[in-house]
């Protein structure tokens, strides 16, 4: 079995990260997998783990009271689940279901908040990579209100 | 070809008369309702004899001219497209027959047209609807049929209006050429006579109806002075060198918002404008339902529905469609046909009826073409 | 006129009569209609390629064409009901008799493509021109590369040409992206733009030729993924769609700058129309 540094580094997410910051991710790093059906986080959590996939899929969703679930994205190979951990109150917005079995990289935020703020290299390194995930999915937010398939 | 006479005014009766006997129906300027408009003439008495036009942007009017002269002004609101492009025309009918349909050609037998004073500006706007409506891969056949029948007899401007430009659009004054006949207006207190200049062998073989003498060496310095005289009253200037870039790469300039704040969006420019060829098609059926029949009609770029796709229309904003309409003629016709939509008449200026100035609108985003994006940005 | 001089092309204006043969309900509001020409056989078309469809009285609309151009004697058009015409259209019965002027426009570069990986990318409604793209492509398989099919709808229900997809999904040589911008729980597909589906798909960007068609908004965002991919504007094709009343360049409506959809288009480059597409009302 792979050693979680190279799990690690075959992450798209890491690609190019520098050795030492490397090693600081993966002292809060841990392996995890879910089973299908299997919640990884549900609104309201503490926001104490974030999740980079290896495998499988995981489906965001949000219930509103007396409605279905509505499932807003659905993520996959090399994507992150949960942006909630950067920022505080540090709690999940919505709930974050695997679609079949889902192996991830678990990091634990509290861990990684703490090495960001003595490392601000390390924590500069992370925003470059997170922030532009974050507006990506901002724009595609944006397409889907603007839901260009219906009728008007 | 190529050759010059002379006729009397009374030869120009003898001209209508020869056109008619040849089976066309002669179209000629005429005043009406306060306005020199092209209809059906039958007589030189039909001609505006003694009108001359006074134009300014948004105004139009007729004076008394201290001479007798039948071509002393210079364009009215008709344009010869009217006759070539009819602004209604049914292009089909479909009948409901036992098992399915059947399709009858709407098209009337091509009414055989001679075009009597016709501006060297709007011989180039023929021109133009040539290559809009013949040279491309679909050609108008109903356009095509009454074009190729029709007569031209062309008449060199003696005056030049307020509004016009066709100097600077390199349409005029002078007749050049796409004509059967030319006129120029000799007219003095000695004479009233007209130079014919005979363009084509129709018009050669015409000519042997109509009594003419050899153009001398006066009457061609006399027709000359006239033309000079109209090309040195031109009244307005519209500066093409660049003009074609500056307006695409200027969408969002803020004239756009300026002259969207007078325009009206009520289309008079693209009715009188002898280029604009854009059309609708409206379908009509009879009470039973069985008859259906499709109408092409002009149409206006100045419209709402004009841009119209599901859900709503495209150019919404007065600014989108005046930009439309300016860009499409000044710039985007050039990519499309190989030629300015514009050839200076000046029709759009004098009708306008808030007096909006092409020459002024394009001056102002060709001379400023920094304030391009400052409106954008505003927004931003 | 036409009859008496056979230099002189027939009238464009004219439509031809054709009956439906066979009507197929795709969505609640769409229909698939299968068209024969009542005398002679359909002309050929290119991929792309649409036709003015006449309903009796009531006007005409330009409808792309959704059949396989190599394949059967009709033409196979897929109406969405959202106006009058579209609506008469869809609601038409076997038997019944409708005029068509056509095929017009410019095709996707099925040819052109040849050897090069090809990414389709379809939203909605956006599909139905591309399937015969797509037909082509899947029949003539070997001559291209790696082949890329992506397409959003905007929920399970509203998933056009379903059954088609999961028989080219049972393929081995086309990857298939499917997603919805919105779905319930029982949805077990991806959900998202489909944009988003671009950076999982597998394509050499630098030689893929992409083929685009959905609403505009989802074009644009589609480009713009596609070019961050590092695909060049000019493999990048897009099926336009703007207000038409002739469909032969005469009668003003179409014009995007300066182009005519209807000639020019509807099937056209990134780089030659892209500058336009953020232009608002143009």
């Amino acid at each position: 079995m792979k050693g979680l540094d190279a799990i690690l580094e075959e992450h798209p997410f890491f690609a190019g990260f520098a050795p030492p910051h490397m090693q600081l991710i993966a002292g809060c790093a841990r392996n995890r997998r879910f089973d299908e059906g299997e919640y990884l986080f549900h609104e309201g959590d503490p926001a104490d783990e974030f999740f980079l996939i290896r495998h499988g899929r995981v489906a965001l969703d949000i219930t509103p009271p007396g409605r279905d679930p509505i499932v807003f994205e659905t993520l996959g190979p090399g994507e992150i689940v949960g942006a909630s951990w950067l920022v505080p109150p540090y709690r999940w917005m919505f709930d974050a279901r695997a679609l079949e079995v889902v192996r991830a990289i678990g990091i634990d935020a509290a861990c990684l908040r703490g090495k960001c703020d003595a490392d601000h290299d390390l924590g500069y390194q992370m925003m470059m990579r997170f922030l532009p995930i974050l507006v990506k999915r901002l724009h595609a937010t944006r397409l889907q209100i603007l839901d260009v398939y219906g009728r008007h | 070809m190529g050759t010059n006479v002379t006729i009397a005014r009374d030869g120009l009766q003898a001209l209508i008369e020869a056109l008619r006997a040849d089976g066309r129906e002669v179209i000629g300027p005429t005043v009406r309702e306060g306005a020199i408009i092209y209809d059906a003439i039958r007589d030189i008495a039909d001609l505006p004899a003694g009108w001359t036009d006074r134009q300014e942007a948004g105004r139009y009017g007729l004076e008394q001219r201290a001479d007798g002269a039948l071509f002393g002004y210079t364009v009215g609101p008709h344009a010869w497209k009217q006759f070539l492009f009819p602004a209604r025309e049914t292009l089909w009918t479909m009948r409901r027959t036992g098992d399915g349909a059947e399709v009858t050609d709407g098209a009337t037998p091509a009414s055989r047209h001679a075009f009597i004073g016709v501006r060297s500006c709007e011989l180039h706007a023929i021109a133009i609807q040539d290559k809009v409506f013949v040279s491309g891969p679909y050609p108008d056949t109903n356009y095509r049929a009454r074009r190729a029948d029709a007569f031209i007899v062309a008449v060199n401007c003696g005056q030049a209006g307020n509004t016009c430009f066709c100097v600077s659009m390199r349409t005029g004054p002078k007749v050049e050429g796409g004509f059967d006949l030319s006129l120029t207006e000799l007219l003095d207190d000695t004479r009233h006579d007209f130079l014919i200049a005979i363009g084509s062998e129709a018009g050669a073989a015409i000519m042997q109806h109509v009594p003419h003498r050899p153009a001398t060496a006066a009457d061609l310095s006399a027709a000359d002075s006239a033309v000079a005289r109209a090309a040195a009253g031109i009244g307005r200037h519209l500066q093409t060198e660049g003009l074609k870039q500056a307006l695409q790469a200027a969408p969002e300039h803020r004239r756009w918002d300026e002259v969207a704040a007078r325009c009206l969006t009520c289309g008079n420019c693209t009715m009188v404008c002898p280029t604009c060829f854009c059309t609708t098609v409206r379908d009509h059926t009879d009470l039973a339902g069985n008859t259906a029949r499709r109408v092409r009609e002009w149409d206006s770029c100045f419209t709402l529905d004009f841009s119209y796709i599901h859900g709503g229309s495209v150019r919404h904003a007065p600014r989108a469609r005046y930009r439309q309409w300016l860009t499409h003629k000044l710039a985007n016709w050039i990519d499309q046909f190989g030629t300015s939509g514009c050839v200076g008449c000046g029709r759009c200026i004098t009708w306008c009826p808030v007096g909006i100035d092409i020459t002024e609108e394009a001056a102002a985003i060709a001379n400023a073409p920094a304030a391009a994006r400052e409106a954008h940005h505003e927004g931003a | 006129m036409a009859a008496t001089d056979p230099a002189v092309a027939a009238d464009p204006f004219l439509p031809a009569l054709y009956r439906v043969a066979r009507t197929r309900r795709e969505l609640a509001d769409t229909v698939t209609l299968e068209l024969l020409p009542l005398e002679g056989v359909r002309p050929d078309f290119a991929p792309g390629q649409f036709n003015m469809l006449y309903a009796f009285g009531v006007g005409e609309a330009a409808i792309s064409i959704s059949g396989d151009a190599a394949e059967g004697a009709a033409f196979v058009h897929t109406v969405r009901n959202v106006g009058a015409v579209s609506g008469a259209l869809a609601r038409m019965r076997p038997g019944a008799t409708l005029g068509l002027r056509g095929p017009f426009g410019t095709g996707w570069p099925v040819a052109a493509a040849e050897g090069a990986d090809v990414v389709i990318v379809a939203g909605g409604l956006g599909l139905a021109p591309l399937r015969p793209a797509i037909r082509h492509i899947l029949n003539h398989r070997r001559r291209y590369g790696r082949v890329v099919l992506l397409f959003g709808s905007r929920n399970p229900g509203e998933m056009l040409f379903r059954r088609e997809l999961e028989r080219w999904r049972q393929r081995l040589d086309v990857e298939i992206g499917v997603t919805v911008d919105h779905a319930d729980p029982s949805w077990r597909g991806n959900v998202g733009v489909v944009p988003s589906l671009i950076r999982h798909a597998s394509f050499d960007p630098h030689e893929a030729v992409a083929f685009v068609c959905g609403p505009e908004v989802m074009m644009r965002f589609t480009a713009t993924a596609l070019l961050a991919a590092g695909m060049g504007g000019e493999r990048i094709w897009l099926s336009m769609e703007r207000n038409m009343k002739c469909a032969i360049g005469l009668c003003g409506h179409c014009q995007f700058g300066p182009t005519f959809i209807c000639k020019d288009g509807p099937v056209m480059r990134h780089d030659v129309i892209g500058g336009l597409l953020s232009v608002r009302e143009i």
